[in-house]
């Protein structure tokens, strides 16, 4: 092994070394086994009967539902802003860029609460929805809304410096040679940022399904209804049911898991991607 | 085809990019947009591509207003300056491309579009590539990629945006009677910009000089480099000298000192002469000539260049001898100049 140009001793590296990683130990890898050595501590029959109550199930359900609506919403739109942004002027655009990034600066809970004073019972339209026979606050409708807004900017983050970096020149040359819109989205624009949609997704995927501040205020905890994943594993904690909590628990640490596994591995066939193209 | 320009303006905001601009490109013409960065040519350009809009005034082709016609319909090849290949696709299908999006009614067969495409192939002189993607190719590869791709549709008029810009100097030349000769085999009217005249006097049938937004001169390589109808033509386009003058009654007077130099149609006041390197004269510091201590003197391809003083500006001479002394007095004096009123 070469030495840098940086003048630390062999010593001074391996305690830095050490610090790092025994920092990682402690606040990374130790909950995270921890979350698992709960959820199975009972052994293995416990954890599936944990899994298998039917509050769980169904908050497993809502979770997925919950992110199988407001992923591919988010990825549209997360797209379209993007566009908007990188290949058109207009009016307005600094302001539309600071607003993608709202979610990430207001705290979940004004996220939930927004929409529980715009729907609920005494909110903006509330009167209107109920008359109407329309239930969004403390029902599935208002969960997807409230983890919509959270999610947002994961996509359109995530995309906007890719498509700023490639310009519009891909597209003139789709539109000179014929192409329409919608033809060259597809043959030209999604072929160039769909490794940075992919990785966009995969946020948002896990912020949707993890997300617990925001979907907190608008669920209104009713069990086998409205009870996403993280507010299941709280109100089984809240009861000691340490085994229950954990399993649900370690089932929401394992999407975290996969989500870096399958980040590490965009990354790494993103990172030749874009080596490749480089110009 | 003919390309009509009517009285096209265009703003960016407080920025003039085109102001009231005109111009016309013959059938088979190949006519080259000179002029500075922020000239206004790739807005033109792009203007006569259908990428940009004008502000007022027209686009004609054959005639016909295409003004409000999107790049699209407008039949049209176009060579971005980065060649802007589609980097996921091989270059056949590259190529292929403009006419692969077709409705299908127009849309060629199959193995015609493979056929077009080994024949485009062939013009561009890369017959084994098709199946490489355009990270694998050289710079003078790719642009020959580009330029086959915007072929392939059969355009009735090629837009070449710095065509050559990326490219090292001697692929430049090589591409450069390249595209020249596919030109004129093809029948195209071709519409280039670049900012480099050597560029645009070798390759152009006509020149048009833009600065800031307006058009300068519009003319054969000969004309904007011999009989340049403004300052900034004379500048721009080859290597010229400056001397301050005044025009007065039909002289022209260098420190109250007659030159023997016709004013034309000049009126009186401060004036510029300009003057190209090979338009002087060497001799006497005679009556009549305008006097030039000389500096350094190298050799420069057939002739040798001597480097001079009016006063304090420093001005250029090509001559075949006799050489003069350095620290030497001597006159110049002209076949030809250019002199136009001091801005």
């Amino acid at each position: 092994m070469t030495r840098a140009a940086s003048s630390e001793s062999p010593v001074a590296r391996r305690i830095l070394i050490g610090v790092g990683l025994l920092f990682l130990a402690l606040f990374l890898a130790l909950p995270l086994v921890v979350v698992f050595v709960q959820a199975f501590a009972k052994g293995w029959p416990m954890f599936v009967d944990a899994i298998g109550q039917p509050d769980a199930r169904a908050a497993i359900r809502l979770t997925l539902l919950v992110a199988a609506i407001s992923v591919p919403l988010n990825c549209v739109f997360g797209v379209v802003a993007s566009w908007a942004i990188t290949k058109f002027d207009f009016r307005g655009k600094s302001l539309l860029i600071s607003l993608i990034d709202l979610p990430f600066s207001v705290s979940p809970v004004v996220a939930g609460l927004i929409f529980v004073l715009m729907f609920g019972a005494q909110g903006w339209f509330g009167p209107w929805l109920i008359a109407h026979n329309w239930k969004v606050i403390f029902a599935v409708p208002g969960i997807v809304l409230a983890t919509v807004f959270v999610t947002f900017p994961f996509v359109a983050r995530e995309i906007i410096p890719l498509m700023a970096e490639q310009g519009r020149d891909d597209e003139e040359a789709a539109v000179s040679l014929g192409a329409s819109g919608w033809q060259t989205f597809w043959h030209v624009t999604l072929p160039n940022i769909r490794w940075g949609l992919l990785y966009g997704v995969l946020l948002c995927n896990a912020r949707a399904m993890g997300e617990f501040g925001a979907v907190s205020v608008v669920s209104g905890h009713i069990r086998g209804l409205t009870n996403t994943m993280p507010l299941h594993v709280e109100i089984l904690y809240n009861e000691y049911d340490f085994v229950g909590a954990f399993a649900v628990a370690s089932l929401l640490a394992s999407l975290a898991l996969v989500t870096l596994v399958l980040k590490s591995l965009l990354e790494w066939r993103f990172g030749y991607h874009q080596a490749r193209s480089a110009h | 085809m003919s390309i009509v320009i009517d009285a096209v303006s265009k703003r960016f905001g407080q920025f003039a990019a085109l102001n009231d601009v005109s111009l016309e490109a013959r059938p088979g013409e190949f006519l080259a947009l000179l002029g500075p960065s922020g000239s206004g040519k790739t807005t033109l350009l792009r203007m006569i591509a259908g990428l940009d809009f004008p502000d007022s005034g027209h686009v004609l082709f054959d005639g016909a207003d295409m003004t409000g016609t999107p790049a699209a319909e407008r039949q049209i090849g176009f060579v971005f300056q980065n060649y802007a290949l589609f980097r996921h696709m091989t270059v056949a299908d590259n190529i292929a491309f403009g006419l692969t999006v077709r409705a299908r009614r127009d849309r060629p067969a199959k193995a015609d579009i493979r056929a077009r495409v080994a024949e485009l192939l062939d013009l561009i002189q890369l017959p084994d590539l098709g199946h490489r993607y355009p990270a694998q190719l050289s710079g003078g590869q790719r642009q020959r990629v580009a330029l086959a791709r915007a072929l392939a549709v059969e355009p009735r008029l090629l837009l070449l945006d710095e065509p050559f810009g990326a490219l090292d100097a001697k692929v430049r030349k090589d591409l450069r009677r390249w595209l020249r000769e596919l030109h004129d085999r093809l029948g195209l009217t071709s519409v280039f910009v670049t900012h480099d005249q050597e560029e645009a006097l070798e390759l152009a049938d006509r020149v048009v000089i833009m600065n800031r937004g307006v058009i300068e001169q519009i003319g054969t390589p000969r004309e904007v480099y011999d009989m340049p109808a403004t300052p900034f033509v004379s500048e721009f386009v080859g290597e010229t000298n400056r001397i301050p003058v005044t025009v007065a009654d039909g002289r022209v007077l260098h420190h109250g000192q007659a030159l023997d130099v016709s004013p034309k149609a000049l009126a009186n006041g401060p004036a510029e002469l300009h003057f190209r390197p090979h338009e002087a004269l060497l001799g006497d510091d005679a009556p009549g000539a305008l006097p030039i201590v000389v500096g350094a003197v190298h050799k420069r391809g057939g002739t040798w260049r001597v480097e001079a003083r009016v006063d304090d500006i420093a001005v250029e001479i090509d001559t075949s001898g006799p050489l003069p002394e350095r620290g030497a007095r001597a006159g110049l004096r002209f076949d030809d100049v250019q002199i136009f009123p001091a801005l």
